[in-house]
């Protein structure tokens, strides 16, 4: 069973009504002693990273997290929050991936917003992504961005510049993208994670 | 690369869809979920709802149906119509919408845009503009075109941009509805003009007006209705020939 940390940092109707689509079970986390119930642990979030960093530390749940051995996914926010500091409010976040996040500069007269369905090129073997072609769309939403290191992405994408689509270290697990929004791909990636 | 985004667009009346829709194995064409689960098969990049008859009292069925959608449909869709009030959006965002349009109401209270994005993110926020063109310049138009304001649409959308708008959706009422392509020469300059992601509406009547809007003005998306609901043209088409014209496009 899958454990989503309730933080408050945005709406998870949509990453439940996937997790509900594709019929795997899920409850939230409120308390420490609730991460013992689940086997998987998502991170969600949306909006402001800073914020999400200051409604988390609220919660307590900090040090439990960082603690975690089992599989956990960050997405999106929740992924940025995996790393050491994003420039979104110059904020100190997790530091459980030694990445930072940054903002997109107006480099090439890209737009930012980063919206839209953009190319994920994975790793091969990255259990994630298994049987999902290279190259597959997913949904973006997102105007800060992982900067791209080859040890710890483990899917990339390009946007005027190349950043982590998807990282990894050890047991933590974090998507750029929205896979509760990204059609196919997106439910077979969740159904991955559930499967690691 | 960042793949060109096919929009349908569906007109919501009391939580049902209306106009039109003729796929052959459709059930229930006022099911807003089964139209937009359809499309999604089709390969539409995402949806917009349009709530025609938005009002406090009928809030509610929008929220149902908004929820319904989330719950069936794995691809990102807005909602827009009356809404005038952050906690108008709130409950669109908690019942699973990725984004929500305005239109008429930021045209009333500019600040609105501002507030929307601090509360949710500019991504949230998609400004709807209707526009029409006057031998002085173009005009921001309200309620479907019928009320001319003297607002220059350029300079609002700049206003907008720097307000907290995370993308712009830009309807030619002088194209809408005459399928002879879309105002290209308006959405380049308005793509030129702003950073942020642009939607063609108004106009699209053969897949090549996709295939010209794209090639022409490099904006982000393109919207549709009737052509797409009564099946003129198909969604695998249209792309297959975007394909072929090496835009890029999500297969």
């Amino acid at each position: 069973m899958i454990g989503i940390v309730n933080y408050g940092a945005g709406n998870i109707f949509s990453l439940t009504a996937a997790l509900d689509r594709l019929g795997l079970r899920y409850g939230m986390i409120n308390s420490e002693a609730e991460f013992d119930l689940y086997e998987k642990i998502i991170i969600p979030g949306v909006g402001h990273a800073g914020t999400a960093m200051q409604k988390l530390s609220d919660t307590g749940l900090v040090p439990k997290i960082k603690s975690l051995n089992k599989p956990v996914l960050g997405i999106c926010v929740g992924m940025q929050l995996l790393t050491e500091f994003s420039e979104e409010g110059n904020s100190q976040l997790l530091d459980i991936v030694p990445l930072k996040t940054l903002r997109f500069r107006e480099l090439e007269s890209k737009k930012v917003p980063h919206m839209g369905w953009n190319r994920v090129y994975s790793n091969s073997g990255q259990p994630l992504f298994n049987g999902i072609a290279s190259g597959a769309y997913f949904y973006f939403v997102h105007s800060y961005f992982i900067e791209f290191n080859p040890n710890f992405t483990v899917a990339y994408c390009d946007y005027g510049i190349k950043f982590s689509a998807a990282i990894q270290n050890n047991n933590f697990y974090g998507v750029q993208f929205h896979p509760e929004k990204s059609g196919e791909a997106g439910e077979t990636l969740l159904k991955n994670f559930a499967n690691l | 690369m960042l793949s060109k985004r096919i929009i349908p667009c569906l007109d919501v009346k009391d939580g049902r869809t209306v106009k039109g829709v003729n796929f052959v194995d459709l059930r229930d064409a006022g099911d807003p979920v089964e139209l937009a689960w359809q499309y999604s098969n089709q390969g539409a990049d995402e949806l917009v709802f349009l709530d025609i008859t938005a009002t406090h009292e009928k809030r509610k069925t929008t929220i149902e149906m908004v929820k319904a959608v989330a719950r069936q449909v794995n691809i990102p869709f807005t909602i827009g119509g009356g809404i005038s009030e952050i906690k108008d959006a709130e409950a669109l965002l908690n019942a699973g919408a990725d984004k929500i349009s305005i239109n008429s109401a930021a045209v009333r209270n500019p600040q609105l845009i501002n507030d929307l994005a601090k509360a949710f993110g500019v991504q949230f926020v998609v400004l709807a503009v209707d526009t029409k063109h006057l031998p002085i310049g173009d005009f921001v138009h309200l309620n479907g075109g019928r009320i001319a304001t003297e607002i220059e649409t350029q300079k609002w959308i700049k206003e907008a941009e720097q307000r907290g708008a995370g993308e712009i959706l830009l309807t030619s009422m002088d194209k809408d509805g005459t399928k002879s392509g879309f105002d290209n020469v308006l959405l380049k300059q308005i793509n030129d003009l702003v950073s942020i992601p642009v939607i063609a509406s108004g106009g699209a009547g053969s897949s090549e007006d996709f295939v010209d809007v794209f090639k022409l003005t490099d904006v982000d998306a393109a919207l549709a209705a009737s052509v797409f609901h009564y099946g003129e043209i198909l969604i695998p088409e249209l792309k297959a020939l975007l394909k072929k014209e090496q835009i890029e496009i999500r297969l």
